[in-house]
């Protein structure tokens, strides 16, 4: 018997895929948005909020993930943006795919800015990269503030942690301190926004970091290009 | 409960490599790191109840965990974090990155030539 070294990951088949989906997504220009959260936390909401704020001629586009039924696309489409729904029919999260296929039959026009909505989970779906730019998780003050502790998978690939339902705040017991100091603790480098999409507060704070990323996602592509053009 | 999907993702590694080397694989090695998001226990479980039904039983499979660590940008020295203290535990700055623990890799097999 003889002991042979293999040293690959274990999920590299859908990081190459996810590879590739990143790459595409360099070359177009595309801001990829992977947005995870426990079920409830508000992706939906949050989305359609986003969506109503931007301007019609905006290439925005949004894929969103379910065990089952197309309720979020149905809400989501109401805002004249495409939206596409890929339904998992029982996976606990979206691999990269997964959001190839649904690229490659939905076709949509050149797209800015891309949101995917995972499957509501703040376990499985940290484990899949699907070649986004940035990935968002979304904690509401209703499920308490020792998620970052509990589930230190998802908060630590974190570029954002969104903190949603603070209007919610004067009737739970959710301290935001703690919260903040919770998420620092496994990601120090993720930025934090605290929102309600109730009320609006916040919203400015949000869109204007994901407009911040898309600028610099603009100023990439316009050096790829050039780079390729033999410029660079 | 992604363990399912994974322990599939393995196997089919594992039928690629055997098939590559045409060996006889008795056992395989993964690493698993403590933000990985995956069980071991779990991952074990899925993984027996999908090798039972192959041409590949008996295998097993051999998991090395591994701690989360983090690295001081300031001293340079590697430290496991305990309690989510990512700050250094030598010269106390907060400056650190991470240096494992995001591990999900398929690091050997034990094979017999065939």
């Amino acid at each position: 018997m003889t002991r042979v070294p293999v040293e690959r990951k274990v999920l590299s088949e859908n990081d190459r895929l996810a590879a590739d989906l990143r790459q595409g997504f360099l070359q177009q220009g595309t801001l990829c948005v992977n947005l995870i959260s426990s079920p409830g936390s508000g992706k939906t909401m949050l989305l359609e909020r986003t969506l109503a704020a931007f301007e019609p001629g905006r290439h925005v586009a949004v894929l969103t993930g379910d065990i089952q039924t197309d309720n979020d696309a149905q809400r989501l489409a109401r805002y004249g943006f495409p939206v596409r729904q890929i339904t998992t029919g029982g996976a606990c999260h979206l691999d990269a795919r997964m959001v190839e296929k649904a690229l490659a039959e939905w076709r949509p026009a050149p797209i800015d800015v891309l949101f995917v909505e995972n499957v509501g989970n703040l376990v499985c779906p940290s484990s899949y990269d699907l070649g986004e730019e940035a990935r968002v998780v979304l904690l509401s003050v209703t499920e308490g503030e020792d998620k970052p502790l509990k589930y230190p998978a998802t908060f630590h690939r974190a570029d954002l942690v969104v903190l949603n339902k603070i209007d919610l705040l004067p009737y739970v017991p959710f301290r935001m301190d703690l919260a903040r100091e919770y998420i620092r603790r496994v990601q120090p480098d993720a930025s934090i926004v605290e929102i309600s999409c109730t009320t609006g507060v916040g919203l400015d704070a949000w869109r204007e970091w994901i407009e911040a990323r898309y600028a610099a996602r603009a100023a990439n592509l316009s050096s790829v290009r050039s780079s390729g053009n033999g410029n660079s | 409960m992604h363990e399912m999907s994974i322990a599939a993702s393995m196997l089919e590694a594992v039928q690629e490599e055997s098939t590559r080397r045409g060996a006889h694989v008795l056992a395989v090695g993964v690493k698993i790191g403590a933000l990985s998001g995956v069980d071991a226990e779990s991952l074990r479980f899925c993984f027996e109840a999908l090798v039972k039904d192959t041409d590949l039983a008996p295998l097993s499979l051999e998991v090395e965990a591994l701690a989360w660590r983090h690295r001081c940008r300031q001293c340079n020295s590697d430290f496991r974090v305990e309690d989510y203290r990512t700050e250094c535990p030598r010269c106390g700055s907060p400056e650190t990155e991470m240096a494992g623990g995001n591990e999900l890799e398929f690091a050997y097999m034990e094979i017999t030539e065939t």
